[in-house]
């Protein structure tokens, strides 16, 4: 399945949520949930411990937002707007972490 | 008119959610009653003065630039927390504006002298 | 919402007239807008116009009165950057008048 983070791991604990319910699949960084992804953050040998688990992706303009395009973590793909879409059709069902 | 102090503390971090944007809109209408204003960024606060936001892919008016303006609002006093920005893998350098970086108890003893404080 | 013609093209302003669209601007929009406040323009009011559209594309804010003064006597000189001769120019409102004319939003906590 597709899952879908929006909140800063440093902030709340749904992408913490999202990693223990473990279902494997993706795992979709968008608006705030980028964070997740940029180097050197507390949360990045986590999200980096469960690269076997889930396929992490990020969303581009998201991160170029907060200015972080330049600094995004190992393992991370970073995905457009069309990405998005494309990895919502993939999977059959998706679960958004808000 | 006596002056106050005033402190806005900022935790959120931008364009995720409106604080941010709310605050740095009330920091400057609020600097037209001439205060003594200073402002905290704790938390994923300290992504509000990341360098290099670029708002164009999610059409969003992008504000790093108006933390540039602060200086001619009279707003200097900008204290960022040292563990936030270590938590984050970010330095000092990588913000947009001079501040002074310090730790969180010595933030919390600032506003601990505060007459008004404004959480974002 | 209404509109503003100008040389056959036709711009969008809001119920207070402010132009909506900052990019839709140019001199003679500008001097349309002028005209909305009963401002005759000068090139002493172009100066602050163009001003305050500089202040704006670099802090992405129409600055307060206050702070418009102190940054027009530091640009302008010390004779220019104060409110008596700024409201002389622009006696509903440096900030508001001229921002209108300039294109730009209401400034921010403008009064």
């Amino acid at each position: 399945m597709l899952n879908i983070v929006n909140k800063s791991p440093l902030d709340r604990n749904t992408l913490q949520s999202c990693l223990d319910a473990n279902t494997g699949g993706a795992i979709l960084l968008i608006e705030d949930g980028v964070f997740a992804a940029t180097r050197g953050n507390a949360f990045e040998a986590k999200l980096k411990a469960v690269q076997g688990t889930f396929k992490v992706y990020a969303l581009g303009p998201d991160l170029d937002a907060r200015g972080f395009g330049d600094r995004v973590m190992d393992g991370v793909t970073v995905v457009d707007y069309a990405g998005f879409v494309d990895l919502v059709a993939e999977f059959k069902t998706c679960q958004s972490w808000l | 008119m006596t002056t106050k102090k005033f402190m806005f503390v900022n935790r959120k971090a931008p364009y995720g959610t409106i604080y941010a944007l709310e605050s740095l809109e009330v920091v400057l209408i609020g600097a037209a009653f001439e205060q003594d204003v200073s402002l905290a960024f704790m938390d994923d606060g300290v992504y509000q003065l990341k360098k290099g936001h670029n708002t164009k892919g999610i059409d969003v008016k992008g504000f790093e630039r108006t933390y540039g303006a602060l200086e001619d609002y009279d707003v200097t006093k900008l204290y960022v927390d040292e563990e936030s920005l270590k938590a984050r893998g970010l330095t000092a350098d990588d913000l947009c504006v001079p501040v002074e970086v310090m730790s969180r108890a010595a933030i919390g003893k600032l506003m601990e002298e505060q007459d008004v404080l404004l959480s974002f | 919402m209404g509109t503003l013609e100008v040389n056959g093209k036709s711009v969008e302003v809001d119920e207070e007239g402010y132009l909506v669209n900052l990019n839709d601007w140019d001199e003679a929009i500008g001097a349309e807008l002028a005209k909305t406040e009963n401002v005759n323009m000068t090139e002493q009011h172009w100066e602050v116009v163009n001003f305050l559209r500089e202040y704006y594309n670099e802090f992405q804010i129409a600055p307060a009165v206050r702070v418009l003064t102190k940054a027009i006597g530091k640009k302008l000189g010390p004779e220019k950057g104060n409110s008596q001769y700024l409201y002389e120019l622009f006696p509903y409102g440096p900030a508001k008048q001229a921002c209108k004319i300039a294109g730009l939003p209401k400034p921010t906590g403008c009064i």
